[in-house]
Order: structure tokens, then C-alpha cells, then sequence
């Protein structure tokens, strides 16, 4: 029964093969899949619709910030005082905290990251590799307010038992920073591995041919060839740190300080946000605004970082691919 | 021969470098492992510890037995014999009448308005079990009036019991259903959208097209982008320019205004969405293309094909991605300061027009307190996070293996 209906199934294909020499029948419409196709191209472009909204938004804001009297384009980039209520706008504190809590969480993402990275694909067997890349990804999951807990709770009474309670503030830009480092050294690790996974066998056996030792081939051989790689691990750690928010928030400090000690409290371009944002916040006061100006600088430096990052990605796969 | 002994020392030389060096690879790999432990290690020590607490009214004067056993009717009773008539009234105009109240309820009112107890100084798990008697008379010489007792900050009645002003009552319920209704709304924009979007990428797009390539690579800027940046937007969009849609103005509530679960939910969703589009894109670019080859063969059109046979394939991948994507919502905090999560909500949220609060607002709020209570009580809402998000992972681990076996 079943093999006929299929013969009459045959029969009918072909029947209609032959009818559709005629050009007028070539394809059939098909409004459904029309619509379907729409709709999923519609959610494709919410993603340039978020874009678009981010820049907008930002730009909007941000030009009603510099185009305010009290405002000054030259005095926002050079000047040390950051006090929107009383009509100081000079950014540079908030960005020097940022600055040395990202240099201080690449201090220690950096060489560890690195060197994790290195263990994981040119020493490590199989089984410790399936312990240790699971830690690694735990860390990485965990949620950054629980890294500010840490920094305030664990990270800051260490320095100040290391150094000294007299001369560490409760809230300084050390702590924060080293705790934002292992909150960052899974990416940087992660990337950088992969790097070094994209380096040919051949290389590394040409190595050991010649009688170098696995270091001298690690660091010699293999390093070197993923080198496009590990930078851009490192500028997309970079660009984390200056944009993570939490651990600055708890542990950094609220208040703007322009201060280069590193256990003083000082506020960052993040932090300013969360804290200007926590309580209700007047519309369209300087202080308002003042945080789209900041989140627009916040955007495009992540924005430039990140392409960067990934031009240097493309360029090692390129080469060996 | 003086030579090849000297190349014989170097070698030496240069074995034990390489062997110093992979000491120290091996270490610095375990620099991950001690700070993941030395984190968990601070939270618990925080979560649990002994506490001495000073009581208006001490307890045992009100009955025999430890009050959480008591039956409903006698915390009642209790309350009703302690409490003069004004109080009353006004507990049953704000909460309704006792006599509805659950044991559990009743039981917070009469800690809260009888007994009265206030910790007046607490200890973390290593002081309490290594310093126990230099506690007990530092505490007798400083509070003589207190009762030192042990506590579990992270205990099953801090999971059901509201958020309140005082840390040794408070409890995370109403950050927890935040949260939970957080995601639910989250999920629901993001996930169809985001899978539609992959869907689109992977199957439909010509990559030659410009516009497609701008698609794709804003997709990956966008994951890159600050969650701060993203809080901001939302606070511009969705709180303010939407404000009349997301407060539910357009449907008769009246009680709020643009900071609402609707609004966070909408922020956290185009945050996870470049997340979850690359992860879908990758599970669907893994679908062989025999199997869409086969499909056509038999006569399917595209969409038969993708809905039939590439998205039954991928779906393993496209959960496992979500899931992923999922727990960084729940943990996200910057967004949600921003979109204007409120801290002092004490009352369950009951829809995506209510005010909320969710877990890790919570966590922030006590974490930035200075008194030491607050620390306790974050550290267990900490717990209460991490296991929630183990939770998730262990549940995108099963389903993935699930799936790949069939």
C-alpha cells in the first residue's frame, strides 16, 4: 500500500517536473517564509537598533553636558576638580582612578593569566586540565558584586595589616584593583590559550628536534608565534577592567581624588555612575547629564579597545589558518 | 673534550630552568584555585558565627518553649497580651488580621514588636571557634545584658522572610522573587529574539551583503560594551523616554513610575543578547549541512528545514549558551542601580509594573553598610546566589548532556 502511494508520489514529481519548463511556474511564492525571513531579520537588526540607541542616548545627552555654559570641552579633559554641583567639570580624577585600578588588575591578570595559559596548553595533561579549566570558568562566573564583597571583606583588611592600618583607607584603589585582576584573569587566560592551541604541532616539534627544552620551546617558540593573541587577551582585559563596575563602587571609594597613592579611596568614571544613579536622580541636571558625558568616554574607549582587540584576533588566525 | 663537558653542565643548566619554570607555571595555574577557595573561604566565615544579642524582653519569659514552635494561635496570643490596642490595630490596618497570619509571619511580628532583640556585637566562624572564651568575656565585660548565642546568617528562614530595616530580622524574599521575576522577563525578550537573530545570521544572511557584515560585527562590539553602558541606556530608554509604557501608565497602574521589573528585565535582555546570538550562531554553524541537504532534497522549504531538522540539532547549544547567558543576568548589579532598583521594598513584587529589588542590589546595599551585621547577612545572601547560579549551570551541564546523547 505504502510503496504505491510513493510510486504515485514519483509519478506526480515527475509530472510536475516536466511543467515546470514553464518559466511562469518556476518557483512558487511563498508569502510565509517571506514573513518568517522578516521577522528574523528584524531581530538581527535590534542588535544595530541598540547601537544606534547607545550612541543616540549618549551623544544626545552628552552634547547637552558640552554645550551647557558652565561646561568647557578643554577644561573637562584638563582640569583636577570633579564637582558637577558646584560647577567644576574637570574629569581627570575620575579617569585616573580608573587608570590605576586597570593597571593595578593587569599587574596581576597579566603574568598570571600568561602563565596559566602557558601551563594549560604546553604542560598540562589532559586530566589536569579537565580540573583546572573548570576553576578557571567558575571564576569567571562569579557575579562582580561578590568580588566587591571580597575586595572589602578579605583583600583590604590584607593590605592594611600588610602595610599598616594608619597608612590604608578603608576604601583604596591597591584593593580593588587586585581583586578586579582575578576577576579578569579567566579572559585573559582563556584568550590567550587559545592563541597558543592555534600554534601548529610542527612548530613546537621542530623545536624539540633541535634539542630545545619544553620552556625554551614555550617561551621561545610558541609564545612568540601567538604574540597577536595574548595582546589582544590583554587589551580586551584592559578594556573589562575599565569597564567593571561593582568592585570600584565597593571598594574604590565614592568621592573623586585626584591622588596617585594607591591606598588612598578614589572614585572612578564607573563608580561616579553607579553612585550618581543609586539615589533617585533628578532629569536633566548637571549631575544627569554629566553621566551620559562620562558613559559616552566609557563607551567609545571599551568601543576602540575592543576592535583593536579583535583586529589583532583575525590577524593570528589569518596566519595560521 | 673540555667542550663537550662544558655543553654537558649547560644542558644541566638548562634542564633546571626549564624545571624552575614549569614550578612556577604550575603555581601561578593554582593562584586561580587558591583565590576561588580563599573567596568561598571569606563568604562562609562571614555566613555563620557567634552573635550576642541583647533582648528587650527575654523569651523564655513569654513561654516554655523556644517561640518558633510555637503554634499560630499562641504567638497570637502573645502578641495580642504584649502589645497595647493601638499597636494592634494599626499592624492589622498595614498587614491585615492576626487571625489570618501565618505561623511564620506571626513569629517576625512578635521578634520584631515583643522580644525586640538587637545583636550588638557579632563574630565571624574562625573567631567563634577558635576564640570562644575570650568572646564570652570580652561580651560579659562590654554587654552584661547580652546572651551570646550561635547563628546561621544563612538559614531557611532568611530565604522566606521580607527584606527589614534590622540585619539580625531581615531576610532575602522579596530580592529573591525580584530576581526571579527579573529573569523571567529577561528570558522571554531575549531568548526568541536572540535565537531569531542567530537564526537569521547563520541561515539566511548573505555574507557578501554589507549590511549583514555590519550586523555581525556590531554584535560582536556589542558584547564587548561596559554593563554600566547598558544600565544607561536602559535609565534613557526604557525608565524615561518609555516611561508611559514600562510604569504601565497604558494599562491603568498608577502607583509607579518607569523604575520597574519591566524596564530591568528589557536592559538585561539586550545585554545577554549579543551573548546569547554568538553562542546560538556557533551551535547552529555546527549543524552538518547534510542534514539541510537532505531536507531540501526531499522537497522542504528553508524554514521547513530549519524548524524541522537545524534547530532540533542545535538546540543542545542553543540551551547550553542560554543558560550561560542567563546566570550572568542574575548576577549583574550596574545595570540595575542604574534602571533604578530599589533597595527598601519590603513587599513582594507582584507584576512587571511593581518596584523591585533583587539579589545582587541586596548584596551591594549591605556590602556598602558599615555596621558588621549587614556584612553577615550579605555574605549569606552571597550563598544564596552562588547557589542559585550553581544551580543553573549544573542544570545547562545535564541538559547538554541529555540532549547529546539522544
Amino acid at each position: 500500500m505504502e510503496v504505491k502511494m510513493a510510486k504515485v508520489q514519483v509519478l506526480n514529481a515527475n509530472t510536475r517536473q516536466s511543467e515546470l519548463i514553464r518559466p511562469d511556474l518556476a518557483k512558487r511564492p511563498r508569502p510565509t517564509e517571506q514573513i518568517i525571513q522578516a521577522i528574523l531579520l528584524a531581530c538581527g537588526a535590534i542588535s544595530i537598533l541598540t547601537t544606534l540607541g547607545i550612541i543616540y542616548e549618549l551623544g544626545k545627552e552628552a552634547w547637552l553636558f558640552f554645550g551647557s555654559p558652565e561646561v568647557d570641552l578643554i577644561e573637562f579633559f584638563t582640569t583636577t576638580q570633579w564637582q558637577p554641583s558646584i560647577g567644576l567639570f574637570g574629569v581627570l580624577p575620575l579617569v585616573n582612578a580608573t587608570l590605576m585600578t586597570s593597571f593595578f588588575a593587569m599587574l596581576i591578570a597579566l603574568p598570571f593569566g600568561l602563565m596559566t595559559a602557558v601551563f594549560l596548553s604546553e604542560y598540562a595533561s589532559p586530566q589536569m586540565r579537565g580540573i583546572l579549566k573548570p576553576i578557571l570558568e567558575i571564576l569567571a562566573g562569579v557575579p562582580t558584586v561578590v568580588y566587591g564583597y571580597f575586595a572589602l571583606t578579605f583583600m583590604t583588611p590584607l593590605l592594611k595589616s600588610i602595610f599598616g592600618d594608619a597608612h590604608v583607607n578603608i576604601y583604596n584603589t591597591l584593593s580593588a584593583g587586585l581583586v578586579m585582576g582575578v576577576m579578569i584573569l579567566p579572559t585573559v587566560s582563556s584568550m590567550s590559550e587559545d592563541a597558543l592551541n592555534a600554534v601548529p604541532r610542527s612548530l613546537r616539534e621542530g623545536a624539540y628536534g633541535l634539542g630545545a627544552t619544553r620552556f625554551e620551546t614555550a617561551m621561545q617558540i610558541v609564545v612568540p608565534a601567538a604574540l597577536s593573541g595574548i595582546v589582544a587577551a590583554f587589551i580586551l582585559g584592559i578594556a573589562r577592567a575599565v569597564g567593571e563596575t561593582m568592585i570600584v563602587a565597593l571598594a574604590a571609594g565614592a568621592g573623586p581624588n585626584f591622588t596617585f597613592n594607591p591606598f588612598q579611596s578614589a572614585e572612578t568614571m564607573t563608580g561616579y555612575i553607579a553612585r550618581i544613579s543609586g539615589g533617585d536622580v533628578a532629569y536633566d541636571t548637571p549631575d544627569y547629564n554629566s553621566i551620559f558625558a562620562i558613559g559616552l568616554l566609557l563607551f567609545l574607549v571599551t568601543l576602540v579597545l575592543n576592535i583593536i582587540s579583535r583586529r589583532l584576533v583575525r590577524r593570528f588566525r589569518e596566519v595560521y589558518e | 673534550m673540555n667542550l663537550s663537558r662544558q655543553g654537558h653542565l649547560w644542558l644541566a643548566t638548562r634542564h633546571r630552568f626549564a624545571r624552575i619554570w614549569q614550578g612556577i607555571f604550575l603555581f601561578s595555574t593554582l593562584f586561580a584555585l587558591a583565590a576561588l577557595t580563599t573567596l568561598l573561604v571569606t563568604v562562609i566565615n562571614q555566613a555563620f558565627g557567634l552573635v550576642a544579642v541583647e533582648n528587650k524582653v527575654a523569651p523564655s519569659t513569654l513561654a516554655d518553649r523556644p517561640l518558633e514552635q510555637l503554634s499560630a494561635g499562641e504567638l497570637e496570643a502573645i502578641l495580642r497580651d504584649r502589645l497595647n490596642s493601638n499597636r494592634i490595630r494599626t499592624l492589622e490596618r498595614n498587614l491585615g488580621p492576626l487571625t489570618d497570619m501565618p505561623q511564620e509571619r506571626l513569629y517576625t511580628l512578635v521578634l520584631e514588636n515583643v522580644v525586640r532583640p538587637q545583636v550588638v556585637e557579632s563574630f565571624t566562624l574562625y573567631e567563634s571557634l577558635t576564640q570562644r572564651t575570650e568572646i564570652i568575656t570580652e561580651v560579659a565585660n562590654n554587654h552584661p545584658q547580652a546572651v551570646i548565642e550561635w547563628r546561621n546568617w544563612l538559614h531557611p528562614r532568611f530565604i522566606t522572610t521580607p527584606m527589614n530595616p534590622q540585619p539580625e530580622l531581615a531576610g532575602v524574599r522579596t530580592a529573591l522573587l525580584g530576581s526571579l521575576y527579573l529573569i523571567l522577563i529577561t528570558m522571554l525578550i531575549a531568548f526568541p529574539i536572540g535565537v531569531g537573530a542567530a537564526i537569521y545570521l547563520e541561515e539566511y544572511a548573505d555574507h557578501r551583503s554589507r549590511f549583514n557584515r555590519i550586523i555581525q560585527t556590531n554584535i560582536d562590539n556589542l558584547a564587548g560594551v561596559p554593563s554600566i553602558v547598558y544600565g544607561i541606556l536602559g535609565l534613557a530608554i526604557f525608565v524615561r523616554a518609555l516611561g508611559f509604557l514600562t510604569s504601565g501608565a497604558v494599562f491603568g497602574v498608577t502607583d509607579s513610575n518607569g523604575r520597574t521589573i519591566l524596564s530591568a528585565g528589557m536592559t538585561l535582555a539586550l545585554l545577554i543578547l549579543p551573548v546569547i546570538i554568538i553562542n546560538a550562531q556557533e551551535a547552529i554553524r555546527a549543524v552538518p549541512s547534510s542534514l539541510r541537504e537532505a531536507s531540501y532534497g526531499l522537497g522542504a522549504t528553508q524554514w521547513q528545514t530549519i524548524w524541522n531538522h537545524v534547530l532540533p540539532y542545535a538546540l543542545p547549544g542553543i540551551l547550553t549558551g542560554t543558560i550561560l547567558a542567563m546566570s550572568r543576568a542574575i548576577g549583574e548589579t550596574a545595570p540595575l542601580i542604574l534602571v533604578g532598583a530599589s533597595t527598601v521594598i519590603f513587599n513582594d513584587p507582584n507584576g512587571p509594573f511593581s518596584k523591585f529589588t533583587a539579589l545582587p542590589i541586596q548584596i551591594y546595599n549591605w556590602t556598602a553598610r558599615p555596621q558588621a551585621e549587614f556584612r553577615h547577612a550579605a555574605a549569606a545572601a552571597i550563598l544564596v546566589l552562588l547557589a542559585a547560579l550553581l544551580t543553573l549551570n549544573t542544570a545547562a551541564i545535564l541538559l547538554r548532556n541529555r540532549f547529546s546523547r539522544r
